[in-house]
């Protein structure tokens, strides 16, 4: 594909979503397009049948009155009836507006008001109770379109209909109007705004981010391209359908390939499904690699001692040449070794594949966080093609991504067909790619601030490109401070490193302004209360396993050794981890503390959290806190806890120069 | 959507079950002594007592467990002076246990099965081969289990050993299996005992969906005063194995024999 301008908007301004959709069903109309796990069982739909379905739920949302360039909120888990009503929404020339499931009322209602939503399609009872409780300080919601009936049966407010109702009312629309729904069709234009995504809000409210079928079109087939995806490939849809990760891979490139979108039973029973589907494409951010890793090894850790062993030789060797065969690089692999990996793969690494749901997978990507060293090796060595990419919601995941062959573990990798990257002079990262956003919704204060006069987008991700033309991210461009001698401070750069220990959930860097580096630490419950059980620790729970002195010294020994990877680096030997605390309360998005995607909100955890973060930086060897907990189903509570404080091992600067100052 | 009303107490129906003068001794222990009280169709009634006030006695009286000396049960208008376990399920009565009795070593869909045992038709060795009519069963039995395992939210559970989970699910499992039996009517023995809040409010909460999805009659024993308040429609207390009081959980937490039995009584 061309870098000029011209070319670049030819890729996806000729047609628009349900134009594809009803290409599908004219070229593969027997073809699976969809399914879906219920009672077990799974469901599969064709093209010409989701075609259908869409046809009918749009024939009903206009019985609701729904017109042209008007929002339609749609709420829950990935169900295909959801990713329905989005393509019925867009071919009635209006706008989806996806939201987070597990989103409180509260953090509902900015979003509705600021969309204008008026129709909102949702899951379930649960998700029908948050609208409900809304009503009174949003009126304007007129309908509540219910997929699930399960326990809606005594319920009598007269915004409700249920989705079985609304098709059928669809059905019966479309018969009185026959060419209702191609007519409409016909009038949309691939500048019209497909869907609108609404940024987590790590800063200030959040703010919806729209995007033309024309953008989402480019990027997508952008995406096909570079990988190859055709009809033949199948994904697992699985994360939040608000999250633009998902929209890209589920939605807009599952419609310009062409390939089946697999929907789990439920959020709880992805691991099986996985495994049953076994898909050929697959994408998670870094934490879920994680979890998964995690299992894994708390499960060999109780296997039988042969087991075991097994299990390690396969992963030294692995660890050894895997990468390097999955790269293409076997020249570079002895004989023995390539006869020993042929044996761990039949024993362990192909049963392993097996288990995780990834026999089949050709390509997998990751992105949206930092992915460490140890984590990212394991996929690759196993011979899962696991690479690395780099977007967000403004430029629709289409900027950088790691060409098959060329990855590597710190890097993003290169620029994507059509897109254009230049670095500022303050370090920030720009782009200019056929992905981009159209604007944010009502905002021309936030797109103005966002987009340069000559149309960059401004990342706010601070990075560089390395030798071999690779971008390379170190942390968001506000975030990167300097201690008060001037020494670079990356909290997020550290706070992944923290991270990337297993024992270690979320941590929290502070520096910026002030004479040395300290942090807070959440332990990680599952695989840290796995070794305090082994080595007989009794505990209550995550406040008082925290408090353990053989936990305290466990996080210190990950301090230390973060410590000393960081004194290698000219740059940031000088931001070492002085004084640390482990958290009382594990940090959580419901208190405020993380975001949705699960991103830690520093400024709003210094000031919750003052008091110990004062406590840091005095001499004081503990400090007493009170702590405001929600609990699951929204009551208060109050969390007590005396909070030892550490201090943690400087190792010395291999750059003495650079030290000194 | 049905044309059921908000307020539960109005779809609730005729008598379904009445016990009269029921007396059970065990030698010279008399474990009830002259208990009489009914349940009407669609009801959730609750018996509640102190410890060895003869709660599960009753319960197992109902499903023919124990055969009282004196008295009588009547079940969908069956007069029977003693019930028989059998004859019981046959009716469409079942029950869970206040210690679990599931198999440990089963997966959770196939303790489910066995609760669809009285429903299988075809002959012994044709379920053993699955093939022709059995197989056609058979799919509907899973059926019909799935949509209890989806009703209860154990998916993600389905194909492990019971035995590896933790106990509120265990109890879940247990609630499912007498499900799946479709029964008319569910006797629950203290559903709720050993769980945390959350697993007692999950545990309400899907008593309570039984009830109204179903419709299935449900009779009780719990020690947790609060949910039983909550929940029951009416309420039966016992106190070394007498009746002292029926009605509605506000007549009945006014009544001053029970409240004298449960925070005794100054001599």
């Amino acid at each position: 594909m061309s870098e000029d301008g011209t070319a670049i908007a030819a890729d996806g301004t000729d047609t628009t979503f349900p134009r594809l959709l009803a290409g599908h069903a004219r070229v593969r109309p027997a073809r699976t397009a969809i399914r879906e796990k219920d009672l077990g069982i799974w469901l599969a739909w064709t093209w010409s049948q989701v075609a259908d379905e869409v046809r009918a739920i749009a024939g009903g949302l206009a019985t609701l009155g729904f017109e042209r360039g008007r929002t339609v909120a749609i709420i829950g888990d990935n169900r295909p009836r959801l990713y329905w009503t989005m393509a019925a929404v867009q071919a009635l020339g209006g706008v989806a507006v996806p939201l987070y499931q597990d989103a409180i009322a509260d953090e509902m209602l900015y979003v509705l008001g600021d969309a204008e939503i008026e129709i909102a399609v949702v899951e379930d009872q649960e998700q029908v109770d948050k609208l409900l409780e809304l009503l009174p300080n949003y009126p304007a919601l007129r309908a509540i379109v219910f997929d699930d009936p399960r326990g809606m049966r005594n319920y009598r407010e007269p915004q409700l209909l249920a989705f079985d109702e609304l098709v059928k009312r669809g059905r019966a629309y479309l018969e009185a109007h026959p060419g209702f729904h191609e007519a409409e069709v016909a009038k949309g234009r691939p500048d019209d705004t497909a869907v609108m995504l609404y940024t987590s809000g790590t800063t200030g409210k959040p703010k919806g981010v729209c995007q033309t079928h024309a953008s989402l079109i480019a990027a997508a087939r952008g995406d096909v391209g570079f990988d190859g995806f055709g009809p033949d490939d199948e994904v697992l849809s699985y994360l939040p359908m608000a999250w633009v990760g998902d929209h890209l891979f589920s939605y807009a490139q599952a419609l310009v390939a062409g390939f089946c979108v697999n929907c789990p039973e439920s959020s709880e029973t992805v691991m099986t499904d996985l495994r049953e589907i076994g898909p050929t494409y697959y994408f998670a951010p870094p934490r879920v690699f994680e979890n998964v890793l995690t299992q894994v090894m708390i499960r060999m850790e109780d296997a039988a001692p042969i087991k075991q062993r097994l299990f390690r030789w396969s992963m030294a060797v692995a660890k050894r040449v895997g990468a390097k065969l999955l790269d293409g690089r076997a020249s570079d692999v002895g004989f023995a070794d390539r006869v020993r990996y042929f044996v761990g793969d039949l024993l362990i690494y192909g049963p392993l594949r097996n288990v995780l749901g990834m026999s089949r997978i050709r390509v997998a990507y990751t992105g949206g966080a930092a992915i460490g060293p140890d984590l990212f090796d394991f996929y690759r060595s196993i011979g899962i093609n696991l690479k690395q990419l780099y977007g967000q919601t403004e430029t629709a995941v289409y900027v950088c991504k790691q060409p098959s062959g060329q990855v590597k573990l710190d890097t993003v990798g290169k620029p994507l067909p059509g897109v254009q990257i230049r670095i500022a002079d303050s370090g920030e990262v720009q782009v200019r790619s056929p992905g981009m956003l159209k604007e944010y919704f009502r905002r021309p204060d936030a797109t103005a601030e966002s987009i340069t006069p000559d149309g960059w987008f401004m990342t706010g991700d601070a990075g560089f490109f390395d030798d071999d033309g690779h971008l390379k991210i170190i942390d968001r461009a506000k975030d990167v401070g300097r201690l008060v001698d001037g020494t670079l401070f990356a909290p997020q750069y550290i706070e992944n490193k923290l991270k990337f220990f297993p024992h270690i959930k979320e941590a929290v860097a502070f520096g910026d302004g002030r004479a040395q580096c300290c942090a807070f630490v959440n332990i990680d419950l599952g695989s840290v209360g796995n070794w305090a059980e082994r080595r007989g620790i009794a505990y209550s729970g995550y406040a008082d396993l925290a408090q353990k002195p053989q936990v305290i010294a466990l996080v210190r020994e990950c301090i230390e050794q973060v410590n000393r990877d960081l004194a290698a680096d000219p740059h940031l030997a000088g931001s070492q981890i002085r004084r640390f605390l482990v958290l009382h309360k594990e940090l959580d998005a419901d208190d405020g503390e993380l975001t949705r995607t699960r991103k830690v909100r520093r400024g709003f955890i210094a000031d919750k959290y003052g008091v110990l973060v004062e406590a840091l930086y005095s001499d004081a060897t503990h400090r007493e806190i009170e702590t405001q907990v929600t609990f699951e189903d929204g009551r208060k509570g109050v969390l007590r806890a005396d909070v030892p404080i550490i201090d943690a091992a400087v190792a010395p600067s291999v750059h003495a120069p650079l030290k000194a100052a | 959507m049905t044309e059921h009303a908000h307020n539960p107490g109005r779809r609730i129906g005729d008598t379904l079950l009445s016990v009269d003068n029921i007396s059970l001794a065990f030698g010279g222990v008399k474990a009830l002594t002259d208990i009489s009280f009914d349940v009407r169709a669609h009801e959730i009634r609750a018996i509640i007592g102190p410890n060895g006030a003869g709660k599960s006695s009753m319960l197992n009286c109902i499903n023919g467990v124990y055969r009282p000396q004196q008295g009588s049960i009547t079940f969908d208008g069956q007069r029977f002076d003693r019930m028989d376990p059998h004859r019981a399920a046959r009716m469409g009565i079942a029950r869970t246990f206040q210690n679990i009795a599931l198999f440990k070593g089963m997966s959770v869909l196939d303790n489910m099965m066995t609760g669809r045992n009285l429903k299988m038709r075809t002959p012994l060795l044709l379920q053993a081969l699955y093939v022709g009519p059995n197989r056609r069963e058979e799919i509907e039995h899973r059926r019909k289990v799935e949509h209890i395992i989806d009703f209860l939210q154990i998916e993600s559970v389905r194909k492990t050993p019971v035995g590896r989970l933790p106990y509120g699910v265990q109890k879940r499992v247990e609630l499912g299996r007498a499900l799946a039996a479709e029964p008319r009517l569910l006797l629950l023995d203290e559903p709720m005992a050993g769980m945390n809040l959350e697993e007692k409010q999950d545990m309400c909460r899907f008593i309570l969906d039984v009830n109204d999805e179903f419709g299935t009659t449900i009779v009780l024993i719990e020690h947790d005063m609060g949910v039983v308040m909550d929940i029951s429609d009416r309420v039966v207390v016992l106190d070394y194995g007498r009746k002292i009081g029926d009605g509605t959980p506000d007549e009945v937490r006014g009544n001053q024999a029970v409240i004298d039995a449960y925070l005794g009584v100054a001599h």
